[in-house]
């Protein structure tokens, strides 16, 4: 089974962290990892960085055009993590934008990520259309798990089709916004995690965008499965140590 | 029609909509909307009225008897130079701001590179009465100042974009993040034939008119409907889509658009993405784009603010993909030496991006009794500070 399965069918509320390769320092790729594993966190996302994050706030722009300037590309990525395996049993998941891996060719790429040990996909600006019409065949064979977003727009009959073609969980954007954005979490919020939640889906929900502390993350766990941590822990790596990475989990509470 | 978008958006294997699922719901909400808002009778007679009224259409498609003796060969000149505002944009931003409304937006965002399309939609917004935020890189908000001060006395607000290389790209970036964070009350109304679809489609549509007028225009003057060349500048390529739109499957009409070379082809300066460009995605639409071997954007140059952009429509992707029509990259010298000569032949200061279609009759012999129009897309008043920088007049 894949490893992001399994993790969803522990009993408890999964804890995600977004990082950006490359950033800080072009070679902390495996420390990072290392360290948020070592601190019990259940899942990361490894954020292949792009010239233009269109889904993202200041934060996660400022950190990929960093990680780009310190020469993080996608082969160098898969060249950090060919021995990640080795040491690290979390499931772990690329998230990125649709050109580099156009150019890096999606057969390629996920013949890369099977190898190194990758889990998943998110892939924002790859809509569902073209993904079920051209990729999803490519995806099951190398068994990575295509990761979708809703939104608190999200039709009811779109969140059903993307239900109907994730096997893993949805990532529920918080809010109508970009990553970085918000100041937590507001009555209206906590309607559309109840909302979403009473549709009873075949795949658990994961929420992102506007997590950063205990408060959000109690709140954005409420009535879904986990939660991810993004914007708010670049910017703890921007001002501290890798090694101090257990500060920033512990003042999450779980 | 065999060069038109298909009904998943795609021109051959260009277009579509790589958006970001938040942007989903505005985008089908669009693409839903806006043929059915365009074809209704009140829009069409509203949508024309301005035209006529605020624009100032048709524009005059002007035989240009001297320029036509010295290159032996018959030259007409599509005056989009003579809207209001300056350029073709404003027939663009007309149709959206009417489609906004329809949709019932109350607030209006647009990004701008040089400024021309930030103020043509300022403008709009002014007219309408609408709230209007313009995304504008930081490095163009200090190269255009005085077209961030028209924006600002139209009632616009002007967003500097930071991030990135701070220009065009950048502040498409931004508008579509402000669409993103305001998806309920928000029209963004983009100013070429790039984008998700529908927005290609729907751009080059509302500039339909400039070859629509093209026609009727020679069937008076000439006796046929149709040119022997359409000549026109591309950077996302608004004013080429409106030149070509009508004759794209005409195939006796030959079409010719005009990149920047900026230094040359092969300088490390250039925004020739015909030349230059790989098949990629940038602000939501498969085309030719430039970037590195590992898929990051990078930065045109071109002398001509309003043509480094450093992808190209979709639309005209496909026509290069197809080879009907033929691209032609022209250097800054080439174009800024065109400028000076359209001005002393013709009396008319052209725009730099328009400067690179008429060097163009410098590259290609054409026959006595060839019919060749060039789009003049917009004037050259908000360049003169870049030709006197050039010439040192």
């Amino acid at each position: 089974m894949n490893r992001i399965n399994q993790k969803l069918q522990e009993d408890k509320k999964l804890l995600s962290i977004y990082f950006t390769a490359g950033f800080p320092e072009l070679n902390d790729t495996d420390s990072i990892i290392q360290e948020l594993e070592k601190n019990g966190v259940d899942m990361i996302e490894i954020g292949l960085p792009f010239s233009d994050p269109l889904a993202d706030g200041p934060t996660i722009q400022e950190s990929s055009t960093i990680a780009i300037e310190n020469g993080m590309t996608t082969s160098l990525l898969f060249e950090q993590l060919k021995d990640i395996r080795k040491s690290v049993q979390i499931p772990l998941i690329i998230m990125g934008y649709f050109n580099p891996m156009l150019q890096f060719g999606i057969e390629q790429f996920c013949k890369k990520c099977a190898e190194v040990g990758i889990d998943g996909l998110i892939i924002p600006d790859l809509p569902l259309f073209i993904y079920e019409t051209e990729y999803k065949s490519i995806f099951e064979k190398y068994n990575l798990k295509n990761i979708f977003l809703i939104s608190p727009q999200t039709s009811e009959g779109r969140i059903q089709q993307i239900d109907a073609i994730s096997d893993s969980f949805i990532y529920m954007v918080s809010s109508a916004a970009v990553t970085g954005s918000q100041s937590g979490f507001g009555s209206e919020q906590m309607e559309y995690f109840k909302r979403i939640s009473n549709i009873n889906l075949k795949n658990p929900q994961i929420v992102g965008f506007g997590i950063k502390d205990e408060e959000t993350f109690e709140q954005a766990t409420k009535y879904q499965k986990g939660a991810i941590i993004g914007s708010a822990f670049i910017n703890f790596l921007k001002e501290n140590p890798i090694s101090d990475i257990s500060k920033f989990l512990n003042s999450i509470a779980k | 029609m065999k060069y038109n978008v298909d009904e998943n958006g795609f021109y051959g294997q260009f277009g579509g909509a790589f958006i970001p699922e938040m942007l989903y719901p505005n985008v089908e909400e669009l693409k839903e909307n806006y043929l059915k808002i365009m074809a209704e009778p009140s829009f069409q007679e509203e949508f024309n009225d301005l035209l006529q009224q605020f624009v100032g259409r048709p524009t005059p498609l002007y035989f240009a008897k001297r320029l036509s003796e010295k290159y032996n060969t018959k030259i007409y000149l599509k005056r989009e130079d003579l809207c209001h505002t300056g350029a073709h944009k404003i027939n663009n931003t007309i149709g959206q701001i009417l489609v906004a409304k329809r949709l019932g937006k109350t607030r209006i965002i647009a990004e701008t590179g040089a400024g021309q399309h930030g103020v043509a939609t300022a403008t709009v917004c002014a007219l309408m009465g609408l709230e209007c935020i313009v995304y504008m890189g930081e490095v163009d908000i200090k190269r255009q100042a005085p077209n961030v001060a028209r924006m600002k006395m139209l009632g616009a607000e002007v967003r500097p974009a930071s991030s990135g290389s701070k220009t065009l790209k950048d502040a498409t970036n931004e508008a579509i993040r402000d669409w993103i964070n305001n998806p309920i009350d928000t029209f963004y109304i983009i100013g070429s034939v790039v984008g998700p679809h529908p927005y290609p489609d729907m751009v080059a549509r509302f500039q339909s008119v400039i070859s629509k007028e093209i026609k009727s225009q020679l069937l008076a003057q000439e006796g046929k409907e149709n040119p022997d060349y359409v000549i026109a500048c591309v950077g996302g390529g608004s004013n080429a889509a409106g030149a070509f739109y009508e004759f794209l499957d005409e195939e006796s009409v030959k079409l010719i658009a005009v990149e920047a070379a900026g230094h040359g082809v092969d300088s490390d300066e250039s925004a020739a993405t015909s030349v230059l460009g790989k098949i990629g995605i940038i602000h939501g639409s498969k085309t030719l784009l430039m970037q590195t071997e590992d898929g990051q954007i990078t930065e045109p140059y071109s002398i001509s603010a309003g043509l480094d952009y450093p992808g190209v429509g979709p639309l005209h992707a496909h026509l290069h993909d197809t080879k009907r029509a033929e691209f032609i990259a022209i250097t800054d010298k080439e174009a800024m030496q065109s400028g000076l000569e359209i001005s002393k032949t013709e009396g008319i200061i052209p725009a730099i991006e328009t400067a690179h279609a008429f060097s163009v009759l410098d590259k290609k012999q054409f026959q006595p009794n060839d019919i060749v129009v060039i789009n003049l897309s917009g004037r050259g008043d908000k360049d003169l500070n870049t030709y006197i920088d050039y010439f040192k007049f």
